[in-house]
């Protein structure tokens, strides 16, 4: 880019403009009609004369710099490219609507199935996934981003805030009380959460299912898990006591109290729970599940070879024409899977390189 | 303050005279005032009846009202920031008003209470108190004049403040309370007066010698008893008031267009999205689903009802694509933007020590547009402080012997420097010494023109021409002393002192065009002198007298001198007698007294002796020719009007330049019209043959260029106010308005018009005439003197000559007319750029800004889920993106300031609102659309899968729009820094200011869990959203994306300018070598 720079001194002593504008930026004097018999200052402010940066862009300076963004781009497009492309991903839909899918008996499931519906899916990993695999649910045309449902929560029932806890914001209806109570977590969002239970299972050579360890912590963020979402306080750890009052969430089997065995992550600190809260963007969507991590740095921590899924299936999604799956992936510098930002920077890239080439030709020819 | 907002009085300044056009006494249109008590709602009220402010007020109460998917605050806080901007700017601007209305309303008179002199502030006059007035005090309210001091119960007054005639006008008394002067006597009267309701009227009711109005001043008179009839709102002044706030400018008109355009945008979104929504509800499932039930409420609303409510709050969801601060940007910037002006050290004039005024900053933009200029000549144009050139007594020529002998003096033949017999000399400069209305003054007065004599007297005239002949005369050693009781001092050349009793004086009036006065020398002898133009001097004496001086007339006139011509006749006691007892009685006739008067002054002013002409030289102002030309250069029309006679205007507008040597002038006088019953059919004839020879001349095909810069042949054309009143006013209307349409176009056609012998209304026909032509063109008219405040109002843009009277109805005034080429090339051509980017770049930047929010309504079932927290919905247009584009608005110089003053050609680049058509406005409006698209869908592909940081984690949908809006606010912000060519420090720290308070901001707001919220939405938002490494390199890409196509059209840009620029060279190289060849043949 052709700089010019500018700077007109003032001919009779009023260098720079910093002093003027102390004065002048203001309600000015001299406004509409006061003051204005008297000479106007010489600054380089007021006579519109600051000194001051002109670019000029010119092909001659655009050129180069067409030249630079497509060297960056298309290097970095590439470098996403084979990152994205190198990352595993596999995913099974387990929804059932296919009648020969194991799934397809629970298809028509309700919430308080009891026991559960339960299905086994088989399948085969050709690659063996080298780090860290993470386990996704996904969801699709489920609008957790409706209006209605993004805010039908109490934020400050979950940051662990006892008035709200028994006078739920009004936010949560028509998910607010229950049998004259209060709903805690009240509210659509914690109504409808997750429910599936998802295990994997490696099967080795004939009839050996080696269940695989997944780890349930460390999948929400930070700050929610550790400041955003509180449970209630009060005299004792008792959590069934805390929450004493309060009823469970209609759609629930559970009362909030009761999502895990282990006291930090139980109540509104667990983590499905927090992973379900965070409302996703689109109707179709991936939230953390579980994490499957490497036990040395010899194994991957999925090896090639047969593995099943079993599913304790509860979350009804054929009723508005949803799908769920089951998502294992490997995860990256750039996160999971996604070509597009490769793909992008390579295009925009190329294209800039390409206008710069054509324009270097018009700018000698002419 | 005032008492309960009942305002009595107003201050000069606030006041137009809009004397000469009745038709423009709109009454009552005030601005509002206000008091501190009744400000706030009177002040909301005003704003509120503003059609956008009452839209976005609306917008808020639905929020308030409807259950709508962002909260009341979001809308509701731009609106009360752009609420008390614009009351604050308006409150001080109410304050000054008061300031000055203070020194007005508090100022003290004396009102005559029980014999006694009570000092009163004037703002407690009741009709009916009897006040007094003492010399050079202006009339406190309208008075009935009853007694002066003088015993014949007159008085003089000027009224310049309110007509612009400086001259003194003499006041008749009562006749019955005349002899009541003093205060004793005057409080034993007791009398009722009649009068009639208020008028505006100036010069009607009541009989104009017996009211003095407010505002005028008392002059040459001791004191004067009067009781008041009309006081505070009644007084003819303020009932003359006209509201300045008439003008618009078509930058507002353009807003105003783009305005629909997006509220049609607005509607059929909100329309589109309703649609969508209750199709999409159509399927139970997607209506309501399991995990996402419906409260009793909206189970058992009404469905209309429910759409209604759904389409509102579509529209309260998309407001933001009407920019609510667009308006107060505006405001501000014109607001602000006019201290440059006044600023300008160039427009300050170290003579008369004043600057550039602003009187209005509405109209800032519009000097920039301005396609046609009317000006006076005199005053304008001119210096208007006269020189004696020359004179002539019997045809002999007198010339200073120091200034440059021309060539055309040899025309003079033998009788050149020859001296006339001495008596006529010496009676021809005693004339000039007493035929007159100067006086001396001893120090130095502010009204008036005013020259220096020797030590600290001056002379002092309403007329510069009468100080120019009297300092003419003392050169030729007769110098007038002044007056003493009732008789005129005159130093002769020998030193002697002589006296003259100065018996009437029969004033100038502009339908006579001469003055008398009558004298009687110390021996006892009565003489009449007079002077005044040729053309009514010349009927009025001996004919054989006139051949040799009217020579010299003609020469002169056509040398651009003004001239006039000097009479005299000896008066035997008996005609002295009844001319003096005619004057009498016509002075103290109740009925017709101008007619009768004037009546007097015909017949005495006849059968009279020329002794002599005067020439008198109104020197062009300086750069005046280089001015016009510039202006020419810049495409603009320029038009004089002037009242002054033909010969002198044309020979002004040849040596300003108007007229160029190659100039085919047309002209449409009475000297080609002719005398008598068939001057119209010879105008007609005359209108015709130049229409013809205009359109066969011209072609048609620059119609659409029509301002381009022609090398073919120029036109000028000249009218006169008496074939100009034949065109427009014809005698029978056959055909007549055929004419009218003709005669217009031959002088749309013309580069340069002369309008001479025009009265003060005939100027403002003039401009209106062109003002209503098709495309309106925009029209600015520049004057100094009372006689131009009716085109000055009539014009777009009105400029007064600062000092004048002029200037106070002006909507800017500058010294001096050279000041328009730096006010119009310089400040006009970057106000305009600077206001119209200002305002494509807000529809712009809000078209962008929620064209993301309503894609994602196609994402998430069209629930109306806002797509962006509250917090930055509420904070973009006030605090992200607002400054970066005031600063641009404030600052910008695209191209440098002194360039464009000096290539005035650069001033056509911005013609005819060319930065606000639609084609840029189409522009704008893509560039918006595809950088919506690009952030949604870009962001919208990335979000395919959510894991976007290193760890797995996901992000929801509050992360979804806080990147939209991070990628948002910097492409917004970039682009206005690509459009920035003048980085000043300023620009500098606003742009880079802005995006570091985004980051600032958006981490403070994230930071904390706000007791406040119901909802914690964005807490660790923004900071999660930069752990990762794809949402920079997203971010990164979408605003290169963005911003692609204005790198791609700026370089295009360049790439054909630069081929022009070889063009262009070709071409001079072409029309270099032509000219050669040309030269060669010759």
């Amino acid at each position: 880019m052709a700089m010019n720079y500018n700077a007109k001194e003032e001919a009779d002593g009023h260098p720079g403009g910093v002093g003027a504008v102390a004065g002048g930026s203001g309600v000015a004097p001299g406004g509409v009609g006061a003051g204005k018999s008297r000479k106007p200052d010489n600054t380089a402010f007021k006579q519109q004369r600051l000194p001051a940066w002109q670019p000029i862009l010119t092909a001659g300076t655009v050129l180069p710099a067409f030249f630079i963004i497509g060297l960056i781009f298309i290097p970095i497009g590439i470098g996403i490219f084979v990152t994205s492309n190198n990352i595993r991903e596999y995913e099974i839909d387990y929804t059932g609507t296919d009648s020969a899918s194991p799934c397809n008996k629970c298809l028509n499931v309700s919430w308080n199935s009891t026991p559960p519906c339960t299905c086994t899916i088989n399948f085969t990993l050709d690659h063996p996934f080298e780090s860290n695999v993470f386990m996704y649910y996904g969801l699709s045309n489920f609008y957790q981003n409706h209006r209605r449902y993004v805010k039908s929560r109490d934020d400050s029932q979950l940051n662990g805030d006892n008035s709200s806890l028994h006078y739920p914001s009004k936010e949560c209806e028509p998910y607010r009380t229950s049998e004259d109570k209060p709903i805690a977590p009240c509210g659509a969002i914690a109504n409808s959460m997750f429910n599936d239970t998802l295990e994997l299972y490696r099967i080795d050579g004939e009839e050996t299912r080696t269940p695989i360890h997944l780890n349930k912590k460390g999948i929400a963020w930070w700050t929610d898990k550790n400041v955003k979402f509180r449970n209630p306080t009060g005299d004792t750890n008792n959590l069934t006591a805390l929450f004493h009052g309060t009823t469970k969430p209609i759609n629930w089997p559970k009362p909030v109290y009761m999502l895990d065995s282990e006291p930090d992550n139980n109540g509104f600190i667990n983590e499905d729970f927090i992973v379900w809260m965070r409302t996703a963007a689109l109707p179709t969507f991936r939230k953390l599940y579980r994490l499957i991590e490497k036990k040395d740095n010899l194994q991957p921590a999925l090896a090639a070879g047969n593995y099943s899924l079993e599913i304790a299936y509860n979350y009804p999604v054929h009723s508005f024409d949803g799908r769920k799956r089951m998502i294992l992936s490997t995860i990256s510098w750039m996160g999971g899977k996604n070509p597009f930002l490769g793909i992008a920077y390579i295009t925009v890239g190329s294209i800039c390189f390409f206008l710069g080439v054509v324009l270097l030709i018009i700018h000698h020819k002419y | 303050m005032f008492k309960t907002g009942k305002r009595k009085f107003f201050s000069t300044q606030d006041f137009l005279a809009a004397c000469f056009c009745v038709a423009y006494l709109s009454l009552f249109s005030f601005l509002p005032q206000y008091t501190v008590w009744n400000f706030l709602p009177k002040n909301l009220f005003e704003q509120f009846r503003r059609i956008a402010n009452f839209y976005f007020l609306i917008i808020f109460l639905v929020q308030v009202i409807v259950d709508t998917p962002t909260s009341p605050v979001t809308s509701g806080l731009p609106l009360f920031f752009v609420i008390t901007v614009t009351a604050i700017k308006q409150g001080y601007e109410d304050w000054l008003r008061h300031r000055a209305d203070k020194e007005v309303n508090k100022s003290a008179v004396f009102v005559v209470e029980n014999a006694k002199h009570v000092k009163k502030e004037s703002e407690k006059i009741k009709v009916g108190d009897i006040i007094e007035v003492a010399t050079d005090e202006t009339f406190p309210c309208d008075l009935i004049f009853l007694s002066s001091s003088s015993d014949d119960g007159t008085c003089y007054v000027t009224t310049a403040s309110l007509d612009g005639e400086s001259n003194f006008k003499t006041h008749y008394a009562v006749r019955d309370t005349t002899v009541l002067c003093t205060s004793e006597a005057i409080d034993s009267l007791s009398a009722t007066i009649e009068c009639e309701q208020p008028q505006p009227d100036l010069y009607k009711s009541l009989g104009p010698e017996n009211l003095l109005l407010k505002g005028a001043a008392l002059k040459n008179t001791k004191k004067i008893y009067g009781v008041a009839v009309y006081t505070g709102m009644e007084t003819k002044m303020a009932l003359n008031y006209q509201g300045k706030s008439q003008k618009r400018s078509v930058v507002e008109k353009s807003i105003n267009a783009f305005l629909i355009v997006y509220l049609c945008i607005l509607l059929s979104k909100a329309t589109v999205c309703t649609t969508m929504k209750y199709i999409w509800q159509s399927h139970s499932f997607n209506d309501e689903p399991w995990y996402n039930q419906k409260t009793k409420r909206e189970k058992e609303s009404f469905k209309v009802l429910r759409i209604f409510t759904d389409f509102l709050s579509f529209m309260v969801l998309f407001n933001f694509i009407i920019p609510v601060s667009m308006y107060v940007t505006v405001e501000m910037q014109k607001f602000l933007g006019s201290f440059f002006i006044t600023w300008d050290k160039e427009m300050y004039d170290e003579d008369i020590k004043e600057g550039a005024l602003v009187n209005t900053s509405d109209l800032n933009e519009e000097l920039g547009q301005i396609e046609y200029v009317f000006t006076d000549k005199t005053g304008t144009l001119t210096e208007n402080t006269m020189e004696f050139i020359e004179c002539c007594v019997d045809g002999h020529k007198y010339k200073d012997s120091i200034s440059e002998v021309d060539g055309f003096s040899c025309t003079d033949g033998p009788l050149k420097y020859e001296k006339a017999e001495k008596c006529r000399e010496e009676l021809f400069l005693r004339a000039l010494c007493l035929c007159h209305t100067v006086q001396i003054k001893e120090e130095d007065t502010v009204d008036g023109l005013t020259m220096p004599l020797e030590g600290r007297s001056t002379y002092i005239s309403s007329s510069p021409d009468e100080i120019a002949l009297v300092k003419g005369a003392k050169k030729y050693g007769f110098t007038f002393l002044g007056h003493e009781n009732d008789y005129l001092k005159i130093q002769n050349q020998k030193n002697e002192t002589e006296m003259y009793q100065l018996l009437h004086v029969l004033n100038f009036d502009p339908v006579r065009r001469r003055m008398s006065v009558i004298v009687r020398t110390s021996t006892g002898k009565l003489l009449l002198f007079c002077k005044g133009a040729d053309s009514s001097v010349f009927p009025r004496v001996q004919q054989d007298e006139i051949q040799q001086t009217k020579v010299h007339v003609e020469r002169n006139a056509l040398d651009g001198y003004r001239t006039l011509c000097v009479a005299f006749k000896e008066l035997t006691q008996e005609e002295y007698d009844q001319i003096d007892r005619q004057l009498c009685e016509a002075k103290m006739a109740l009925q017709d007294r101008e007619e009768r008067m004037a009546k007097v002054f015909d017949d005495t002013e006849d059968d009279m002796h020329l002794i002599g002409a005067t020439a008198v030289e109104d020197r062009l102002q300086e750069h005046a020719a280089e001015t016009i030309e510039a202006l020419h250069a810049a495409g603009m029309k320029v038009w004089v009007l002037t009242g002054d006679k033909m010969e002198t205007a044309k020979s002004t507008c040849y040596a300003c330049r108007l007229f160029q040597t190659n100039t085919e002038l047309l002209e449409l006088t009475m000297k080609t019209v002719g005398e008598g019953e068939r001057k119209e059919d010879r105008l007609h004839e005359l209108l015709l043959e130049y229409h013809k020879k205009l359109m066969h001349e011209i072609p048609k095909s620059r119609g659409g260029m029509k301002r381009s810069w022609t090398i073919g042949q120029e036109y000028g054309l000249i009218i006169d106010g008496s074939t100009l009143s034949l065109i427009l006013n014809p005698s029978q209307d056959s055909g007549s308005s055929n004419y009218k349409s003709i005669f217009l176009q031959v002088c749309l056609k013309c580069t340069a018009v002369l309008c001479c012998r025009m009265a003060p209304l005939q100027k403002a026909q003039i401009v209106r005439m062109v003002k209503s032509t098709k495309g309106s063109p925009i029209t600015l008219s520049i004057g100094d003197g009372a006689n131009d405040v009716s085109m000055i109002l009539e014009a777009h843009v009105g400029i007064g000559k600062e000092g004048r009277q002029a200037a106070r109805n002006s909507d800017y005034a500058v010294p001096k007319f050279k000041h328009l080429k730096k006010l119009l090339l310089a400040h006009g051509h970057l106000y305009y750029v600077r206001i119209a980017h200002l305002v494509q770049y807000f529809f712009y930047k809000n078209l962008c800004f929620i064209l993301p929010q309503f894609l994602y309504q196609f994402f998430c079932g069209f629930s109306q889920q806002p797509l962006y927290d509250a917090a930055y919905l509420t904070m973009y247009n006030i605090c992200f993106t607002s400054l970066p584009i005031l600063a641009y608005s404030l600052l910008e110089q695209h191209i440098h300031i002194e360039a464009l003053a000096s290539d005035p050609k650069l001033y056509m680049r911005i013609s005819d609102n060319a930065m606000l058509q639609w084609k840029p406005f189409l522009y704008w409006t893509f560039l918006g659309t595809f950088e919506g698209l690009v952030f949604f869908f870009g962001v919208y592909f990335l979000f395919q899968n959510s894991s976007l940081e290193d760890n797995g984690k996901v992000f929801g949908n509050w992360t979804f729009g806080t990147m939209i809006f991070t990628i948002l606010v910097f492409t917004v912000t970039l682009k206005l820094a690509l459009d920035t060519r003048f980085w000043t420090w300023m620009n500098h720290f606003v742009i880079w200011g802005s995006l570091a308070f985004y980051v600032f901001f958006s981490f403070f707001w994230g930071g904390i869990i706000w007791p406040f919220l119901k909802q914690q939405r964005m807490y660790f938002i923004f900071a999660h959203m930069l752990t990762s490494v794809s949402t920079w390199l997203a971010i990164i890409l979408l605003i290169v994306i963005s911003l692609f196509p204005e790198i791609l059209l700026i370089v295009f840009k360049n790439v054909k300018r630069a081929s022009h620029q070889v063009r262009d060279e070709l071409l001079g190289r072409m029309v270099f070598f032509f000219n050669y060849k040309l030269l060669m043949s010759f």
